[in-house]
Parts: structure tokens; sequence; C-alpha cells
């Protein structure tokens, strides 16, 4: 008796599992849910546009014109460390020794810093949001306040934004910062009010040697496509598959 | 059913409704329109003002600029990476507040300054120090919408 006892209720425990198991699969599968995992997708109608950024590291001369014009443009504090763009110099050395430097994130311009005998190679790298499309800033916020617009591009509500700065954190790129005046999460739009009446984001307005493009993924017709076509792109740390949409032209193994 | 259960059922009751009612006042309309977030903020972001006008409108009056700027080497430059944000000014000619023009060795060495990094080869890098010594600023002697027009 006690045997079978056991068996019965073996049975039904594996039973009920696999109805759970199944329930949460299902229902996961459904669309107002699947919103808890990812804020967005890429939008089903392709005729929709869904922009990423390409640049182009091997033109890059590092004026910083682009980290200057970004808080220009988007009244950002002109203190240091609030950056929504910047840029890096990475020096490596014959020794084998790497040196980033970026020195008020570039807005005053860059010098040498490491002689020519002691460098292996350098070169800049230009930083900004990589508006991803499974953005780790976005899934974390616990009030809905960031989120990636329909266009694929990451914002921030600022009257939702209660400032716990927990997308600051989350952010493996280091593209988030708390306004020190609002004291909520502040980011990169890609100038958002400005592609929305036509224009460039300020940083690809200002940059001499059009080392950065923006554009729909989705137009098969437009520059972004065609660069990515014609340049081995990579983007940074591909292994969080964070979905990152900003697309690095010689990208060298050393930057993170 | 048991009379506690009884008594407190409609308390229950009561306090889901009154928070359904919260709810839906203190929920924004738009919210949850794309997804879980306010989509009102979009629009409230893209009327933000803008501050660079875009060379589009600059050359629109400073014409006689622009054909000299595509004559030479700086051709294709954009007017507002050295003249810096000037939507305001194409508002109103006379607010001049951001204008830049800065010829100096410091500014014109963030683009031409030697650095190893910097391996364009149509942007010519020279020594800001010891180029010419005996004047003080490049644009004694170079005209920075036609740089290779040499002035005596």
């Amino acid at each position: 008796m006690g045997d079978k006892r056991m068996k019965d209720s073996r049975r039904n425990f594996i039973k009920r599992t696999a109805a759970l198991a199944g329930t949460i699969l299902a229902t996961s599968a459904l669309k107002p849910f699947s919103a808890v995992i990812f804020a967005t997708g890429k939008p089903e109608d392709p005729s929709k546009p869904w922009y990423g950024i390409g640049i182009d590291i091997e033109k890059c001369i590092g004026c910083g014109m682009c980290a200057k014009a970004c808080k220009l443009e988007n009244d950002i504090s002109q203190e240091p460390f609030y950056f929504r763009s910047w840029v890096e110099q990475y020096t490596i050395r014959t020794d084998g020794t790497i040196k980033v430097e970026s020195p008020n994130g570039g807005i005053d311009g860059f010098t040498q810093s490491v002689p020519d005998e002691e460098i292996y190679k350098t070169f800049f790298v230009p930083k900004m949001c990589n508006h991803c499309a499974k953005s780790p800033c976005t899934q974390v916020c616990p009030v809905g306040a960031t989120y990636e617009s329909p266009e694929g591009i990451a914002l921030v509500d600022e009257k939702y934004c209660m400032g716990c700065s927990y997308c600051v954190q989350a952010c493996p790129y280091g593209c988030r910062y708390l306004h020190p005046e609002t004291k909520t999460a502040d980011k990169c739009t890609l100038c958002y009010h400005r592609i929305t009446k036509g224009l460039q984001p300020a940083c690809m307005e200002v940059c001499p040697t059009h080392a950065r493009i923006y554009g729909d993924l989705n137009d098969t017709e437009g520059e972004l496509y065609k660069f990515l076509k014609e340049h081995n792109c990579q983007i940074l740390k591909p292994h969080l598959n964070t979905g990152s949409k900003l697309f690095y032209n010689g990208l060298s193994s050393e930057v993170r | 059913m048991p009379v506690q259960l009884k008594t407190l059922l409609p308390l229950f009751a009561l306090f889901i409704l009154l928070f359904l009612i919260a709810r839906h006042f203190l929920i924004p309309e738009s919210f949850g329109k794309y997804g879980h977030y306010r989509a009102d903020s979009m629009d409230e972001i893209a009327v933000l003002p803008i501050h660079y006008a875009g060379k589009s409108v600059c050359i629109e009056c400073h014409d006689t600029e622009a054909e000299m700027l595509e004559s030479d080497q700086h051709a294709g430059l954009s007017c507002e990476i050295c003249h810096g944000p000037n939507a305001k000014h194409a508002d109103d000619y006379d607010v001049k507040e951001f204008l830049v023009k800065d010829g100096s060795r410091i500014f014109c060495g963030r683009c031409h300054a030697v650095n190893a990094a910097r391996k364009l080869e149509n942007v010519i890098q020279v020594d800001v120090v010891e180029h010419h010594p005996e004047k003080e600023n490049c644009t004694d002697c170079h005209n920075p919408h036609a740089v290779w027009e040499i002035k005596e």
C-alpha cells in the first residue's frame, strides 16, 4: 500500500510540475508579459525605422568636438564626469601595457602623452550610448522611467525617474550618470529632439571627418546599412548579449 | 464560511476597489501605449530646443564664406565645428553669445597637432609649437575658410 501511495504522489508531483512549467512557458510568450523581459524588440514591420550607429575608428582624429557639442546641445553641466558622449585615447606601449586616457572626456582635445618610440599602436575611441536592443539599463528600471522607444532609442522619462541610479550601475558601457541638478538618470538620446526634426545628432553634425553616422538598420538603401556592408564592424562587449547597435569599424581587442 | 472571512471579505473588496480607483488616476494616460513607459515622454524629449543650427542654415546668409570653404581643403566641414552652436544666431542675427572665432595654435591643434593616433593623411599634422614660431596664431597666415591662401 505504502509503495503504491508513493508512486501516486510522485506521478502527481511530476504532473503538477509539468503543468506549472507549461503555464509559465506559455505565459512568457504572450505579448503583455514578454514586455517584462525585453522592453522592445526589433519591430516586426521592417518599414519602421530601427536606429543604429556606426563609428569609424580609423577616421577619428580625436578633436573631441563631438564630446564638446554633445554638452552644449543638451545643456549638460560643464563639470567633468557628466558625459553623454566622450572620446578615449588608447595607447598600447611596446612593453604591452595599455594606457587609456580621456582628459575631461576629450572636450579640450588631446595631446600625445606617450613618446613615439614607446608606442606600439595608438588610436581614439569615441564612446556614447550603444542604444542596445536588449538594454540592461531599461530592464532594471523599477518604475518604467527608462525605455527603448519603438525606433530602438534608449530614453529616460525625466518626470518618472526617481533617481535610484540602478540603471547607472547596470549599463556595462558607463553611458549613464545622475544629473547633478534634477537628480534623475541622464544619457544620450541620439539627439532625439534633432533627429525628429530631420537634423543630424550634434556629435555627428560637428564631426570633421564624418567618422560617426547614424541610420535606420531596416533601410537597405541607407548609409548605415552600406557602412556595415563595406566595413568589418564589431560591437563592444558582445559576450554580454546586450544587442548593442553601436558598430565600430577598426575596433581593437584592447578596447573595453 | 467562517465568520472571520465574512467580515474580512468586504473589507478586502473595498481595498481592492480603492486601489483600482487610485491606480486609474495615478497612472498617466499614455503609460503602456508602446510598452512599460509613458509614451508622452518621447514627445517631451522631441520638443527640446536645438542649439546647433546645421550647415544648411548657415550658408543661407553666409554664402561667400561657404563658397570659399568648398574651394579648398576644409571643404565639407560643418560651420559649427569651429564656430560653435549658433541656432540662436540663426534666429536673430544680433545674438552672438556662442559665436567662436578662434585661430589659436591650441584650437587648430585639436585636429592638426601631431599625435600618433591621428592617421588620416588629408588631416595635415603640424608641430604647433615649432611651426613658424615668429607668428602667434595660425590665422595670422592661414585663412581658415581657404587654408592654402597664405596671407603675407
